[in-house]
């Protein structure tokens, strides 16, 4: 069953374009889970950024290669200091009620609102010391220092611009309009029947010619893994989000007539797996024993195994698709031995340590069977423990675990996406997204420090170096893998992917063949 | 009025049971391991202090739990079920709006499970011994034993997968903004795969029972003594073995029927039906207590409603139960 509908037409072909894109039709895609609500100024998790970034713009967006494109902002210009970031608006926007939009809704996004309700941003916002509005299309960002990543921080995630006209004054998180999102966006909310689909329908006010292609976009919310792979089989689905399905029925799915996949449209996220270790006590306190992890676990084998052969064995903290990555670190492959000679020089007593595997379905199990298994080989009791999500959250921000899977965004910056775990500033509990493990180096702090307020590029990549050469000999952690989730979609379905977060800003130049 | 009295008596420790067990939810609930603000800014991928302490002070989790507990109870007493500030909307409404994709699933399989099974149980004793008795024994065991999670997976993969027949997912076409006549059939398209999934096992339980029930019963000296009158074997079979043989199938039906509200969690997964089942669940993982207590609450609801209601039937099947007081 096939959801093209309408005529098709081609547009005017008058630019050299290698490919006509072709206007209508419907695309249905999986999100998963149901998403909370669909305000991104208030929830930014990941399915709410997946449909509500179709809704929502940022100023941004970068590319796959992490470079800035235009958005809402047309054009911008950073000053040398690197203190002066000053945006030039596109012309003739509207919100999706009519009303006009203007740098006064970017003043009010930026300066008022996201400061309230987005901790992520708080942390850029902090180096941030005015924003306001010259005129009606140009807002200027003065900084108080040159923070690095600064530029990374425009995407419509990181900072949605929300209406002014519905918020200005207004208990943000009981607005009655939360429930009806107002964005700018090319896609215009239309419906949401709870537990079953989403329904957006293209914005045709939207302010570059001739986009959005697709008519209309459902969200469909299928809850079971196994399920989901039968709607993309049966046509039911076009596209399946990197995640959506176990590793197993991507590669089935994969070798199917029909069937396109990417791995890009991960670039500024670049989920980055391993297990904390716990750097206060037991014997996971000990550096030689955390080593000996390192080296115990075969971790080419559950790349290939349990994530059935996608993503890439993870060499340090920072993630090889962020900026200012270095392998030039110490090499932790598998080398039982060497795991042996450390555990016998601390002189391990064989006190068992907890595993605490992610609750993210069978996949992140398995993955913690293969550790065990590995462990054990070297010496180390082990006991797996479990935990549903809200567990989960509860052992590891209460700091009640041994080793525990998780595994964290990058933001396209190391001071962004990575300094979080690992320095002592962010040992803090109550949060899985800090310095869980405990792990303290004040040397490392200041260059941390250092390196977020550098403007220089190469400077920053000198810093960055040193911070992981030494980083990975100490293995505060246990660095696992760079995650790779392919999207899987009907190959009739164009230009998918074409930016960093994939499909949680790509339908405004998606397409489908006809 | 005996019966007024005893509905009334029942209706009044009701009362009291479904207090009770508000509390003991709420104390359950509140024992799991972490909190909806935890789980919300878990999923935000980043969080500060600031932040969750935000979340708690709106969700009202800042406050001491006896506090929270009276406020929740006096809330139940005046029939308002709370707010979902996960969802950001009252507790009725969410379940209100999947109220009727979960009865009309439930109920339907209920009534193929009852009808069939109970069909199937008296088709089965009349061939006691023969080829179709072990045919209709047979099929009862398998559906008896096979868990409802494979079969539904199998079902999608055999009726919709292979043979493209019927829909595997939803309680509607998405986006095909049918009216009238056929908006129902589309939805009675959709309804049975999941339907007739959730009632096998039922059925399997009804069969066995009637069968076997309708053979203790054919034993017993008053059918002796109505085939001795010459009543034909139908009208014994209808009105002397049935009608005695149907009490403990009555008493499996009121089980059934407790669970209309919450009992169908697995086939509303796997079938993407837009159901309580589900919300539950979901509400379970997120921790959202006050939706969460929401169904808790009408499920109990709808137990001790149905529990009564059994009783009831008892006595119209059976005038002798209730007589004596």
């Amino acid at each position: 069953m096939k959801h093209l509908l309408t005529t098709s037409f081609l547009v005017a072909a008058a630019t050299s374009a290698a490919q006509a894109q072709q206007q209508g039709g419907r695309l249905d895609i999986v999100v998963q889970p149901e998403p909370p609500s669909l305000m991104l100024g208030l929830v930014q998790n990941g399915p709410t950024q997946m449909v509500a970034g179709h809704i929502y713009e940022g100023l941004l967006r970068y590319d796959t290669e992490l470079q800035p494109q235009p958005s809402l902002a047309e054009s911008w210009e950073i000053s040398e200091d690197g203190l002066t970031y000053t945006f030039n608006l596109q012309d003739d926007v509207v919100w999706h009620d009519g009303r006009p939009f203007s740098a006064e809704d970017v003043v009010f996004s930026a300066d008022t609102f996201l400061r309230e309700t987005h901790a992520r941003l708080r942390v850029s916002l902090a180096y941030v010391e005015s924003i306001t509005a010259p005129d009606d299309n140009t807002v200027v960002f003065q900084l108080s220092e040159p923070f690095g990543p600064f530029i990374n921080s425009f995407e419509a995630g990181t900072m949605p611009i929300v209406p002014k006209h519905i918020y200005e004054g207004t208990d943000y998180a009981n607005n009655e309009m939360n429930a009806t999102p107002i964005g700018t966006g090319p896609f215009k909310f239309e419906e949401w029947v709870k537990g079953s689909h989403i329904h957006l329908t293209a914005n045709e006010d939207y302010y570059l010619e001739g986009k959005p292609y697709l008519d209309e976009v459902f969200f469909r919310v299928i809850p079971d893994a196994a399920s989901r792979a039968v709607a993309f089989e049966t046509g039911e689905v076009d596209v399946l989000p990197g995640g959506s399905i176990e590793n197993w029925d991507v590669a089935r799915l994969m070798e199917e007539d029909d069937v396109c996949s990417t791995g890009k449209g991960w670039e500024f996220l670049a989920p980055h797996s391993f297990m904390w270790m716990n750097n206060r006590e037991g014997p996971t306190a000990d550096p030689r024993f955390r080593q000996a992890v390192m080296y115990a676990m075969d971790r080419e084998f559950v790349r290939d195994v349990v994530w059935n052969g996608f993503g890439k064995v993870a060499t340090g903290p920072v993630s090889s698709r962020t900026n200012f990555y270095t392998d030039d670190v110490t090499d932790y492959s598998h080398d039982p031995e060497k795991a042996k000679a450390l555990l016998d020089e601390m002189g391990y007593d064989g006190t068992p340590v907890r595993v605490l595997p992610l609750p993210y379905g069978e996949t992140w199990q398995r993955w913690a069977e293969a550790v065990k298994q590995n462990l054990q080989e070297v010496g180390i009791e082990v006991e797996i423990d479990s935990a549903d999500v809200a567990g989960w959250n509860q052992k590891t921000s209460e700091w009640d675990y041994d080793l525990a899977f998780t595994y964290l965004y990058q933001y396209g910056d190391p001071a962004l996406g990575t300094a979080r775990n690992y320095i002592e500033s962010q040992i803090e509990k109550g949060s899985p997204w800090n310095n869980v493990e405990g792990y303290r180096n004040p040397e490392l702090d200041a260059k941390w420090a250092e390196a977020a307020v550098t403007f220089d590029r190469d400077e920053r990549q000198k810093l960055y170096t040193e911070i992981q050469q030494e980083i990975v000999e100490d293995a505060p952690v246990a660095w696992l893998l760079e995650l790779e989730f392919p999207t899987l979609y009907d190959c009739s379905v164009q230009d998918l992917v074409t930016t960093a977060i994939g499909v949680n800003d790509g339908l405004r130049d998606t397409w489908i063949e006809q | 009025m005996a019966i007024a009295s005893t509905v009334l008596g029942r209706l009044l420790k009701a009362a009291i049971t479904l207090l009770a067990i508000v509390v003991l939810n709420f104390l359950l609930i509140h024992a799991a391991p972490g909190d909806p603000a935890a789980v919300m800014a878990g999923e935000a991928g980043a969080a500060d202090e600031k932040f969750i302490a935000q979340l708690r002070e709106r969700f009202g989790l800042d406050q001491p739990l006896h506090v929270q507990l009276w406020n929740y109870v006096s809330n139940i007493l005046q029939l308002d079920l709370g707010y979902s500030y996960r969802q950001g909307a009252p507790v009725l409404d969410l379940i209100l709006e999947r109220l009727p994709a979960t009865l009309l699933l439930t109920l339907t399989a209920f009534g193929i499970s009852l009808l069939f099974g109970v069909a199937m149980g008296v088709a089965a004793s009349a061939r006691v011994g023969k080829l179709g008795d072990s045919a209709i024994t047979g099929v009862a065991l398998l559906f008896y034993a096979t868990p409802l999670y494979w079969a539904a997976l199998m079902a999608v993969l055999v009726f919709s997968v292979w043979l493209g027949w019927l829909p595997g997912f939803g309680y509607e076409t998405v986006g095909a903004d049918y009216t009238g006549l056929a908006r129902v059939l589309d939805i009675l398209k959709h309804l049975i795969l999941p339907a007739a999934t959730l009632g096998l096992f039922f059925m399997a339980v009804y069969t066995r029972m009637t069968r076997a029930s309708m053979l203790e019963v054919a034993q017993m000296d008053f059918v002796k003594t109505a085939r001795a009158k010459g009543l034909p074997d139908k009208v014994i079979r209808r009105r002397h073995i049935l009608r005695n043989a149907l009490l403990p199938v009555v008493t499996l039906a009121g089980l059934q029927a407790g669970q209309l509200v919450g009992g169908a969690v697995l086939t509303e997964t796997v079938f993407a039906w837009p159901g309580i089942g589900r919300l539950m669940f979901e509400s379970l993982e997120a921790r959202d207590y006050n939706t969460l207590l929401g169904v808790f609450l009408i499920s109990a609801a709808m137990v001790i409603l149905f529990n009564i209601v059994t009783d009831l039937v008892y006595r119209l099947i059976d005038p002798r139960i209730g007589a004596t007081r």
